[in-house]
């Protein structure tokens, strides 16, 4: 099937999709299966592998292969699949609760490994499908159902955890940002090993309105703090002591996704701490280094592809042996 | 020229400091006697401890082996022959001998300093202690260093290190075995003054025996002629196992990919299936055990072999995998080498306490068949098998191993590969005509077809939601989920499983039924009680769900069923659960495997 015949309709599978009305989860959703045409890839090579909370149903709704996994296990299903399989593209679904509590080990060992795997990370700040508790990326003093007096535990920042697991492709974006959200997912589809896409995603039902401050259009004008690579970075700078900050009088900074030594990174995720104000968007790290079992499931495939009984009887007669006439 | 005198079976067990080298003296001993041509059977009992506090009775090792010139079934009950490197190796092993047995020192070792770390007030070579036994005082230590010290480039270190050799050297005069296999492997094994300290050590046992009038009787074990045609080689359970998987990927034609975290005694299949790259076997040390099921079921969803091994406490993490395997119908082997629990309980001691969660312990409805391991060399054959029903059922299965059958060893006869049953993945390739593709639509035998991606044409998602008969579509209908229960169990009820065979008179007043690595105790035990008239059955499984079908038909022809266990009687429960049969438990938790000895009393005492 050539690229140029594929339309989102290849991708749309036939399930009904059941979100709530409004979730951000439908604009993902189009978009993934808006863009993926583009890449030219057959729906059958394709797999999406999720876990449980509400963008676990993502798999069931692309017309590709799929796996809908068990809560937090995607990236180790997915780091399966990859191990078996170096012809597919596979795309893991998340959430916050999923990917960042209790799937937060596999997520940092699928980054460190450098997994030939795309992780979609739908931060909406809350548990949704389990109605409505703190997630590991709740605010201090959220009040939630299992909060009631208010979260007193700190949140995680995604794009800092995943530049600490050594991650090579690390990008933030936001649901309905229709340029912006197909952008992102088309560099991290490009990128050879492991792509983390953290996506503020709106839960209309349990935390409408989280993201408001970057979602809504005049006030995004303002807080979006686009990031392109070779280009300056609007209103950050660096001040005297050589500390990245928003606004300030400092030196203008320009903004270097390649850059080996992922501490340049890992500052501009520093710059917010939740996302009610000023806040980068965009590719925060994209570089290049040797991919999980790239070269050795290629490797693997030719010397399983010589083995037969020969081969066997050979391995089983492997050392000492004695015949018993 | 010395005595000689032929026996048609020995015992020897070799003990030290974990850092002593016991182990290895032991398999070099056991390779020897392989190449010889006798059957034996071996136990390594070693500490959790990589090295406990040097010379305590808690950083014992010991190795035992059993070797004789007729067919054998166990590493035997007490040994004949005892060499203990230290006080603490004497201290550990001396309540396992029985008086008369010959106990071999390393005399230079049993200061006043080394005697009270091993808890002796007194030295018991000097105390009365082994009134009884035949004591030989080798002064080994001294020994070894006077042969090393001939070799250039060589250290005291080598030469401290190279005193299990003498032992090694020792025995293999003792007991006549040939030097050449080992001198091969010295040479392979190290290079320069090290391998000329071993090789010193070795000769300077072997002269020992030979010339030293402490030892006056070499003993023969001749060799076993009343062996089945065929090349053989000696392996362990893991090895065995690891060949297994590895026979299994080529007959199939499937990848194999194995996702493990390190736990003991599973371990070593990990290291011995992560050098088979040349065979094209993927092995990944995963982050957990969670996501080493994981990743074995996410190979699986990609047409590979998925596996993934561990041993109790990892069991429990990867239950929930194991449940999405059920509810996804993928092929998958789950390998449990069990060891005593529960939580940590006791790492390097071997139980059979899994048998229930392995059957059982998963929430909601999740039948899978569950098969078990009966000896080191039955290894292969069963964990070929249970590759062969996952693939051809659609199923996870779990394999049950323990750390007896992974550690000990045996003669193996090797099979042809041309022998051994096809395993026919049936890969779902091509579109069926017009119809829809139907995930969850199923074959004879119950199992659903197995449609990987790349496959044009049958992309599909399946998930661990309940799915709707056929079109594997998510379902909340209550008859739907009762009629999927249904599938799922009757799939797995109707795997085919070979009849349980009978050994001994059909008609014998008591039958013994056991499962995994308690088969050979089991023979021994019987066989010994039907040489002195008794009448006796034994039957055993493999098989543990599902049962075999005339199982039940066996078990009430006979007036008494016997199910001896290295647990709190977990088969016998499941028995009476399942035929209503009164079975009896012998039920045994003690870390250690179940000795021929106990099985003859237990026998006799329900036959009288």
């Amino acid at each position: 099937m050539a690229a140029t015949e594929l339309t989102k309709a290849d991708f749309q599978s036939d399930q009904e999709t059941r979100w709530c009305p409004g979730c951000g989860d439908y604009a993902v959703l189009a978009a993934v299966q808006g863009f993926f045409p583009e890449l030219g890839i057959p729906p059958e090579r394709v797999v999406f592998v999720s876990g449980i909370g509400c963008a676990g149903r993502f798999a069931y709704y692309m017309d590709t292969y799929g796996m809908h996994g068990i809560h937090g296990r995607g990236p180790a299903l997915a780091t399966g699949l990859a191990a078996a399989r170096e012809d597919l593209s596979i795309w893991v679904v998340t959430g916050d609760g999923d990917a960042l509590s209790i799937g937060g080990n596999h997520l940092i060992h699928a980054l460190r490994r450098n997994v030939p795997v795309k992780i979609l990370l739908f931060n909406n700040q809350i548990y949704g499908l389990t109605k409505g508790q703190a997630s590991p990326t709740s605010e201090l003093g959220k009040v939630t159902k299992s909060t009631p007096f208010g979260s007193i535990d700190a949140p995680f920042n995604p794009i800092s955890l995943a530049l600490g697991a050594e991650a090579t492709f690390v990008a933030r974006t936001i649901d309905t940002d229709k340029q912006h959200l197909p952008m992102v997912l088309r560099a991290a589809a490009a990128h050879e090993g492991a792509a983390l896409v953290e996506i503020y995603q709106n839960c209309p039902v349990f935390n409408d309105g989280a993201f408001d401050a970057l979602r809504d259009k005049k006030r995004g004008e303002v807080n979006r703090i686009y990031l392109e690579h070779g280009e300056p970075i609007r209103n950050v700078t660096r001040d005297a002591d050589g500390v990245l900050r928003i606004g300030g009088d400092g030196a203008p900074v320009i903004h270097d996704a390649h850059r080996a030594d992922p501490s340049f990174a890992f500052e501009l995720s520093r710059l917010s701490s939740s996302p009610d104000g000023p806040t980068p968007i965009g590719i925060f790290r994209d570089v290049a280094r040797p991919v999980s079992g790239q070269e050795l499931t290629h490797q693997l495939a030719q010397a399983r592809a010589g083995a037969d009984d020969s081969t066997l009887d050979a391995v089983l007669h492997a050392g000492d042996t004695w015949t018993i006439a | 020229m010395k005595a000689t005198e032929t026996r048609e079976r020995v015992v020897v067990r070799m003990a030290g400091d974990s850092g002593d080298g016991m182990q290895l003296a032991g398999s070099r001993f056991t390779d020897a006697t392989a190449v010889f041509g006798n059957d034996l059977a071996t136990l390594p009992d070693f500490p959790a401890e990589i090295r406990a506090p040097a010379g305590t009775v808690a950083g014992v090792s010991a190795f035992q082996i059993h070797f004789a010139s007729r067919d054998i079934l166990t590493p035997g009950d007490a040994p004949d022959v005892l060499v203990a490197m230290n006080p603490a190796a004497l201290k550990a092993n001396l309540g396992l001998m029985r008086r008369g047995a010959t106990i071999l020192v390393n005399e230079d070792a049993f200061s006043v300093r080394a005697v009270q770390k091993a808890g002796y007030k007194e030295s018991p070579l000097e105390d009365g202690t082994l009134e009884g036994f035949t004591v030989k005082r080798v002064p080994m230590s001294s020994l070894t260093t006077r042969a090393v010290e001939g070799v250039d480039g060589a250290s005291s270190r080598d030469a401290q290190k190279a005193k299990n050799l003498f032992a090694l050297g020792l025995l293999s005069w003792l007991y006549d075995r040939p030097t050449e296999v080992t001198e091969k492997w010295v040479r392979a094994k190290f290079k320069g003054p090290v391998m000329e300290a071993n090789l010193a050590a070795f000769r300077a046992g072997w002269s020992f025996g030979e010339t030293s009038e402490m030892i006056d009787v070499q003993v023969k074990v001749a060799r076993n002629t009343e062996v089945a045609p065929g090349t053989y080689r000696n392996l362990n359970g893991t090895e065995a196992t690891a060949l297994g998987l590895v026979a299994a990927s080529i007959k199939s034609g499937l990848p194999l990919v194995f996702g493990a975290y390190p736990i003991t005694p599973a371990s070593d299949l990990l290291h011995a299936l992560s050098r088979r790259q040349d065979l094209g076997v993927r092995t990944i040390q995963a982050e957990d055990e969670i996501a080493a099921a994981s990743m074995a079921l996410g190979a699986a969803f990609g047409g590979a072999l998925g596996v993934t091994c561990t041993s109790g406490p990892g069991l429990d993490l990867k239950t929930e995998t194991i449940g999405l395997a059920v509810m996804l119908e993928l092929p998958m082997l789950i390998i449990d080498v069990q060891r005593a629990g529960p939580s940590t309980g006791m790492p390097t001691k071997t139980e059979q306490s899994d048998l229930l969660q392995a059957l059982y312990g998963r929430h909601g409805e999740s039948p899978l068949p569950v098969l078990a391991s009966s000896s080191p060399g039955q290894s292969f054959e069963m964990v070929y098998e249970a590759v062969r029903i996952a693939v051809t059922y659609r199923t996870p299965v779990i394999l049950l191993s323990d750390l007896f059958v992974a550690n000990s060893s045996e003669p193996w006869k090797i099979p042809a590969a041309s022998s051994l049953p096809a395993i026919n993945p049936r890969f779902r390739t091509s579109p069926p005509g017009e119809d829809p593709f139907l995930p969850y639509a199923r074959d004879d035998r119950l199992a659903r077809p197995w449609a990987i991606p790349g496959t044009p044409g049958l992309a599909h998602r399946i998930g661990g939601l309940e799915k709707a008969d056929g079109t594997g579509a998510i379902s909340y209908d209550g008859p739907n989920h009762a009629r999927m229960t249904e599938l799922r169990e009757a799939k797995v009820a109707g795997i085919e499983v070979p009849d349980v065979e009978v050994l001994g008179e059909v008609d014998a007043d008591l039958l013994v039924l056991g499962w995994g690595s308690s088969y050979g105790t089991i023979r021994a035990g019987a066989r010994r009680v039907r040489e002195r008239g008794g009448r006796v059955a034994t039957a055993h499984l493999h098989h543990l769900n599902p049962m075999p079908a005339n199982l039940g038909e066996v078990l009430r022809s006979y007036e008494r069923v016997l199910v001896p266990e290295m647990n709190s009687g977990q088969l016998a429960h499941e028995l009476r659960a399942k035929y209503l049969v009164p079975v009896e438990s012998y039920a045994k938790v003690q870390g250690q495997p179940l000795l021929p000895s106990e099985m003859e009393n237990e026998i006799w005492q329900r036959l009288s």
